[in-house]
């Protein structure tokens, strides 16, 4: 297929994915922020939703200080904020629409029906208030576009492309989550326990919809070093970083077997994913968890950017 | 009906002539209720399958459906031959004619056309001269605008040799009908359109350089989503199971044409491009377009690509050299032409410029190089002012114009919120030239001025469209 169009479908998928990963980081800090004596103060958990978004340097461009309102207004809806949600979604649209014939008409549908609704259903000023009502509909765009594309898409490249958008997006987000909060999984923490680092522990798992799956996986009270082996190393864990590359490394595959080539990608993905599932906690605990993510995330950079060569240019 | 004016169902001595019988009967018998009642859901169709248009300098009208008029248009088998011989007489001319101007351009030598009429005319190509096509096929695909005033007599107003649009809407228009009005399907014999996609793939594989494979990579160029006919590229592309590409996706490398693909560069041996001869390759033509290819045109020139249409065809369907066709069929086919020429004023000579001027409310007065109904005056449907100021224009660069008569266009009954009623209408059918043969599929677009009177059929000018029936006995 052209390389433009398998490049829309990537970059479809991965901006529907950040407006989805967007929605639970806001999700995330306004559940934090909401109680009270946890020692940190509510704009605290609005910072780190900017630094997990990565958006922080641009968002003190335009604002001195961390108010909840602006936070929320330019990680969901500012026209100045490239990443915002609502420029997510339009660049999803745009992306689709440019490569309408590769789609399906459900996921199509989907695609164009949330960006048609935008601004009629949050055009104007929304309020803190409806935060949670937002975060929900934009949840289910990302579900409408997931499910359509999973029950109607041909398995060929144009749905591995969009695959791939979705895994790498996905990995990145869930890296970043991970590293903002990173000082509350190390395990010197762990005797101090209490209210504060439980409900962190707690917040965290709720931002990638794992509280229950931890409870399944482990039966155990929140535990730090188990947060970071849920969300790093389990596979069965959707959004973990394990799972993300167990995908990536698949769908590469796939790609390799139909064109009958292997590449840079391939390896790069090969290469991680090896890496991951021959780690325990442990050592990378000895190696530094922010040192580890950070490495992750260069490294999931450098596999999105081999996909680009390989395949989208 | 007005008088005088030819209407294709009801001109006839006994009230309805015999390709419209059964039609008139399930009109006649069928409740204004029902017809309105289709009409909607064809409405609804169009929007569902997505068929827009743009109309260019209308903000709010990003993507807009053409108005489909639910009363086909119908032509019977011989009525439908004659037309298609004439149809490909013509077009057989005018392939002659550029492999002609590009070449020996004994039409120059044999005084029948003005040189300068060519030579100063911005549709020629001097980058084309002694530059021959595979088969000396210029035009693969032709979209001729003919229009009818009686029973026997069909005028060519236009012969659209650049790249011309709409057969999807000839295409859907048939889908959306057959839906629709199966019962009467089942009534007549309507040729199929349906075949169109495969004839002009096979057309356009027959005009492949004798480079390519024998099943050769053909990519459809489009100038994008923003392009009016957007819609249309995408579903040609699909049809003919073709890539859909834009300039950024292919590059010229040893006067090879590639797309970028996702397994890396792939030879295209033809190109159906849709992109107009200005913006094809910034290193022969407009240097700061974006839209096409550095180096398409040498691709071409080594013998490596077929451009679909080729460059430099405009000069053909500029409306000046419109009105020397007859001339131009004699000269290189020797043959009658079967089809008639709209008599042209050419406003260049002094003599036409000033019954031009005294006659403009009795004429339609075109720019040459003029297209989709913009910039023309009507002559019968202007008003003084209008006619004083467009006057002026003619005077300043009469070079610029040409006048002919307002054709009493034939009517044919379309559905109104006043019912049935006649308006204009023209037909557009599409002529694939293959270096095998002419392939012509018994159809084509026809286009209706909706508002009572108007003579204009153009989309952007509140036209719509029709499906056109060939019935076979």
């Amino acid at each position: 297929m052209l390389s433009r169009a398998a490049d829309n479908l990537f970059w479809m998928a991965r901006y529907v994915e950040r407006a989805e990963s967007l929605a639970r980081i806001l999700h995330a800090a306004s559940r934090m922020a909401a109680i009270p004596n946890i020692g940190s103060s509510p704009a605290n958990e609005w910072h780190s939703a900017l630094a997990a978004a990565a958006r922080a340097d641009a968002y003190f461009e335009l604002h001195e200080a961390v108010t909840a309102e602006q936070v929320f207004q330019f990680l969901a809806f500012s026209e100045a904020n490239p990443a915002s949600i609502r420029n997510c979604l339009r660049a999803a649209r745009t992306n689709a629409r440019a490569m309408r014939t590769a789609l399906t008409i459900e996921t199509w549908e989907a695609i164009n029906g949330a960006w048609l609704d935008f601004d009629h259903l949050w055009g104007g000023a929304v309020p803190l208030s409806e935060l949670n009502r937002f975060i929900a509909w934009v949840k289910e765009v990302s579900l409408r576009v997931d499910g359509s594309a999973y029950r109607s898409m041909l398995r060929h490249e144009a749905y591995w492309f969009s695959r791939l958008g979705v895994y790498i997006e996905r990995a990145e987000t869930t890296a970043r989550i991970l590293d903002v909060k990173y000082h509350v999984l190390l395990p010197e923490h762990e005797p101090v326990g209490g209210g504060l680092d439980y409900f962190q522990w707690s917040a965290i798992l709720r931002a990638v919809s794992a509280l229950t799956a931890y409870h399944w996986v482990y039966r155990d009270s929140i535990k730090p070093w188990l947060v970071a082996d849920l969300l790093i190393l389990r596979e069965e864990m959707p959004r973990s970083l394990a799972s993300c590359y167990a995908n990536i490394s698949m769908y590469l595959d796939e790609l390799a077997s139909d064109h009958g080539r292997q590449g840079e990608s391939q390896r790069a993905a090969r290469r991680l994913l090896a890496q991951l599932r021959n780690s325990d906690m442990k050592e990378i605990f000895q190696g530094g968890l922010h040192e580890f993510l950070t490495d992750f995330i260069a490294a999931n950079n450098r596999t999105a950017n081999a996909v680009t060569e390989q395949y989208l240019v | 009906m007005e008088s005088g004016n030819f209407d294709e169902m009801l001109s006839a001595a006994d009230g309805c002539r015999s390709p419209y019988r059964v039609l008139a009967e399930w009109l006649e018998a069928a409740p204004a209720e029902l017809i309105e009642q289709r009409r909607r859901e064809a409405e609804l169709l169009f929007r569902r399958i997505g068929i827009t248009f743009a109309v260019y300098g209308e903000e709010s009208a990003e993507e807009r459906i053409i108005p489909f008029d639910i009363v086909p248009r119908v032509l019977d088998r011989e009525e439908w031959d004659r037309l298609s011989r004439g149809l490909k007489q013509r077009v057989a001319a005018i392939n002659s004619f550029l492999r002609d101007i590009y070449g020996a351009q004994e039409i120059l030598r044999a005084e029948i056309i003005p040189s300068d009429l060519i030579f100063a005319n911005p549709a020629f190509r001097p980058e084309m001269m002694g530059r021959r096509t595979p088969g000396d096929i210029f035009v693969p695909i032709a979209g001729v605008d003919v229009v009818r005033v009686d029973p026997d007599t069909f005028y060519v107003l236009e012969d659209n040799v650049r790249t011309p649009s709409g057969v999807s809407y000839m295409l859907e228009n048939r889908e959306v009908m057959m839906l629709l009005f199966p019962d009467l399907f089942s009534r007549h014999k309507v040729a199929p359109v349906e075949t169109y996609p495969e004839e002009l793939l096979a057309t356009l594989q027959s005009i492949a350089p004798r480079t390519a494979p024998t099943e050769p990579t053909i990519a459809l160029l489009t100038p994008g989503p923003f392009n009016s006919a957007y819609y249309e590229h995408s579903f040609l592309a699909d049809k003919l199971g073709i890539d859909l590409v834009e300039g950024r996706d292919l590059l010229v490398r040893d006067n090879i044409c590639y797309m970028r693909t996702t397994e890396g560069l792939q030879r295209v041996d033809v190109i159906y491009r849709r992109v107009d001869d200005d913006f094809l390759d910034p290193l022969t033509f407009r240097p700061e377009s974006v839209l096409g290819v550095p180096g398409l045109m040498s691709a071409f020139e080594s013998g490596n690509l077929t451009v679909a249409n080729a460059v430099g065809t405009g000069i053909a369907d500029d409306k000046a050299i419109y009105s020397y066709m007859p001339q131009i069929v004699k000269f290189y086919l020797g043959e009658e032409p079967i089809l008639s020429n709209v008599p042209t004023w050419r406003c260049r000579e002094p003599d036409a410029l000033a019954y031009v001027l005294d006659h403009l409310d009795e004429l339609v007065v075109k720019e040459v190089h003029g297209s989709g109904g913009y910039g023309m005056l009507v002559g019968p449907a202007s008003d003084a002012a209008t006619r004083q100021s467009f006057a002026d224009k003619l005077r300043a660069d009469p070079d610029n114009f040409i006048a002919q008569p307002t054709l009493a266009l034939s009517t044919c009954p379309t559905w109104t919120s006043a019912g049935l009623a006649p308006r204009h209408v023209d037909l557009r059918p599409f002529v694939l030239s293959g270096a095998d043969r002419t392939r012509i599929v018994p159809g084509g677009l026809t286009r209706v001025a909706l508002r009572e009177g108007s003579l204009v059929v153009n989309s952007s000018q509140g036209g719509g469209t029709k499906d056109t029936w060939v019935l076979d006995d």
